[in-house]
């Protein structure tokens, strides 16, 4: 309980809780976005083997977690370096041990989980039919971006719930972009 | 022995925590801790305060450290008062 509360402590000072929801968001919606497209090109192609397609996909998910750890890693702990050089500068005392000084350490690791994680479990999710083709009623690419589709008007939603906005509305809103994106990629064909 | 029953405290902090984290996590180290926590003065980062903690035997020592703890900087001390209990 007293990691917990010290973290919750470190989220509010430095207001990282509303930065990691933007962060999970953003490369959440990546994720599910390239996920979507990789499978509407293995779609359009003629449904390759599928273990062609899991491959394909996990590497584009594994390229998008490191990708979205290191980054969100390196921006974030230069700007809480920055943060908390000017606080010890108006205090004028070093706060290296501080909670202020732990948080501009621990942080910058949290957000590149969260930033890393997004896109990956999301991913997953999104070709998970794809392990399990015997047992579904339709086409195991076809049953990906039902998932993918599903995915983002939930993405939607959450985004609905912080805004305060209508959660359908917010939700179509998204579902709407992601079909924009298919219609794009069957115009390919 | 000296017991410590009041002591006021001139302290400057970050804006965060706010004063209400500030003086529970204070209080959190007496069973009998009173804290009182007035703001003086807010600058642009920071803010000056004023902290009175009351109690049957107030750990100066702790309050320092739990002060540091949370990215503040003990200025002065302004105003304390202590009784001496007789040992039998």
């Amino acid at each position: 309980m007293k990691i917990f509360d010290q973290l919750g402590l470190f989220l509010r000072i430095t207001g990282s809780h509303t930065i990691a929801r933007r962060y999970f968001v953003v490369n959440g919606f990546d994720g599910v976005l390239t996920m979507l497209g990789i499978i509407m090109g293995f779609y359009i192609s003629g449904e390759p083997d599928t273990k062609v397609i899991i491959n394909a996909c996990l590497g584009a998910a594994v390229a998008l977690t490191i990708s979205g750890l290191t980054s969100a890693y390196m921006s974030e702990a230069a700007e809480r370096q920055n943060s908390l050089r000017q606080l010890e500068q108006a205090m004028v005392a070093d706060l290296g041990d501080s909670a202020h000084g732990k948080a501009a350490r621990l942080m910058p690791a949290l957000i590149a989980m969260v930033n890393g994680l997004a896109p990956l479990l999301l991913s997953l999710l999104i070709i998970s039919p794809l392990w399990f083709t015997a047992y579904l009623p339709l086409s195991p690419l076809a049953a990906s971006i039902c998932t993918a589709l599903t995915m983002v008007f939930f993405l939607g939603v959450f985004l609905g719930q912080v805004s305060g906005m209508f959660w359908l509305w917010s939700g179509l809103r998204t579902l709407l972009i992601a079909l924009l994106t298919c219609g794009i990629i069957l115009l390919l064909d | 022995m000296v017991l410590v029953k009041r002591i006021m405290l001139d302290v400057l902090k970050p804006h965060q925590p706010n004063g209400l984290e500030f003086a529970k996590a204070i209080a959190e180290h007496g069973a009998d801790y009173r804290v009182t926590f007035t703001v003086q003065e807010v600058d642009e980062k920071t803010e000056t305060v004023q902290i009175i903690i009351e109690g049957d035997d107030v750990d100066f020592d702790v309050i320092t450290e739990t002060i540091a703890n949370l990215g503040g900087s003990l200025h002065s001390i302004d105003e304390v008062e202590v009784s001496s209990t007789t040992e039998k």
